[in-house]
């Protein structure tokens, strides 16, 4: 193809996106359309599969049988998720293999947000509110991005998502309407989860490389800096309500624009974390390669008894 | 020593309930037939979204290429008399 050809094609392409058209696997795509897509849906993908490790940390503490069926959901829930989109990535020409190998190598990232330890069952309520309340606020405009597997996969995902966010603001709940001392756990939860969850959103909008191609794209329909602050709108008075306090002295309604003004967030920290130098970074990382490495022969004798059956199956039939 | 192999891909299809079609929810892997179906349970039925599911490994499915969607579908735009409202009637005709 002749560097006009594919400048046509490029000019089509993006044509039919802006007319609100979906992109399917076997369309033509630039390449950096593939490329982009792989890296941001791979990384989703990593961060469902990572994000069962702080919550698997309590499944077997939970203080109820009712807790622990539901946390139990919920990390099923993120090993679905996980596969969804495993699955819309792998549309885009790359084996699963290729994928793992790309978390394992640490090429690829995942969400910054699970590199931080669940010390307390407390956890479990702010990570629920918190982070899974962030991801929906990332997700929901996600429903309508250009590629359809993509798309489709976070339809699933969304609607699945709400409840995760519920049992976790139940746990804040009751712990806050418990003794004082559960009430403290609470409040420590909540100081440690809420600066985190807020980097969830990602660089300011000054310092975010791919927002505007990925505007185009339709993978991102409002700002990093847009989607923070509508969850910093929608989450303080639930904490109003739960008689907690957010760890921002900075924090205050402004009238005038209709929404709160809050502090600086410490970005140091939020890229000390992204590149590896998290509390947790190594910790999850080898859970997560020995998981797969030590369950290497359980897949291999799977295989070998689906060839030797097949085998046996031909045999029967000639 | 054969090369190792891993787990195919399978194309998943779900009834959603008696009297719809089987509708294609998505794709996993497994190393046959069987898992695959156990998986797709596990995968895409939690929240009772099916009552009969399908798999197909992905390779013996044969698709159209879009890049032949003209030859392929453009026939069809042309031919406006297979659709009823190409035949002009009076208002007066009731019920056709």
């Amino acid at each position: 193809m002749s560097e006009k050809d594919v400048k046509n094609l490029e000019e089509i392409f993006e044509a039919r996106i802006a007319r609100d058209e979906k992109i399917e696997p076997k369309d033509w795509m630039p390449e950096k359309y593939r490329q982009t897509h792989i890296r941001q849906i791979s990384q989703h993908a990593h961060s469902e599969i990572i994000g069962m490790l702080p919550e698997g940390n309590w499944i077997t503490r939970a203080p109820s049988l009712r807790r622990k069926a539901a946390l139990l959901a919920k990390v099923q829930d993120e090993a679905g998720h996980g596969l969804y989109l495993y699955s819309a990535c792998e549309t885009l020409g790359i084996s699963r293999d290729e994928l793992y190998e790309q978390l394992h190598s640490g090429k690829a990232k995942y969400s910054s947000i699970f590199n931080y330890p669940t010390i307390t069952w407390a956890d479990m309520g702010a990570i629920g509110w918190l982070v899974d309340g962030a991801a929906i606020i990332n997700q929901v405009p996600l429903c309508n991005t250009s590629f359809g597997p993509y798309a489709r996969a976070m339809v699933r995902v969304c609607k699945e998502e709400s409840f995760h966010q519920r049992q976790g603001y139940e746990i804040m709940l009751t712990l806050c309407r418990g003794t004082e001392e559960q009430k403290a756990m609470a409040q420590d939860a909540l100081n440690r989860w809420w600066w985190p969850s807020l980097m969830m959103f990602g660089p300011t909008d000054a310092e975010s490389v791919h927002t505007e191609q990925s505007m185009k794209w339709k993978l991102k329909r409002k700002s990093n800096d847009e989607l923070r602050q509508q969850f910093i709108d929608q989450t303080v008075p639930q904490a109003d309500l739960l008689g907690i306090t957010i760890p921002d002295p900075d924090l205050k309604w402004n009238e005038e624009k209709g929404q709160y003004d809050f502090g600086e967030i410490d970005w140091d920290e939020f890229w000390q974390v992204v590149k590896g130098h998290g509390p947790c970074n190594k910790e999850r990382m080898n859970a997560r390669v020995n998981a797969w490495n030590n369950g290497e022969w359980v897949r291999d004798a799977a295989m070998a008894y689906a060839e030797k059956n097949e085998k046996r199956k031909v045999a029967k039939a000639s | 020593m054969t090369e190792k192999r891993n787990w195919p891909l399978w194309e998943i299809f779900v009834r959603s309930k008696n009297g719809l079609e089987h509708r294609h929810f998505g794709s996993l892997h497994a190393a046959d037939a069987e898992m695959a179906l156990e998986n797709a349970r596990d995968v895409y039925t939690r929240r009772n979204e099916g009552v009969s599911i399908w798999v197909v490994e992905s390779k013996h499915i044969t698709a159209s290429n879009p890049v032949n969607n003209g030859e392929m579908f453009e026939p069809a735009k042309d031919k406006v008399y297979r659709h009823p409202t190409f035949y002009d009637l009076p208002d007066e005709v009731k019920h056709m």
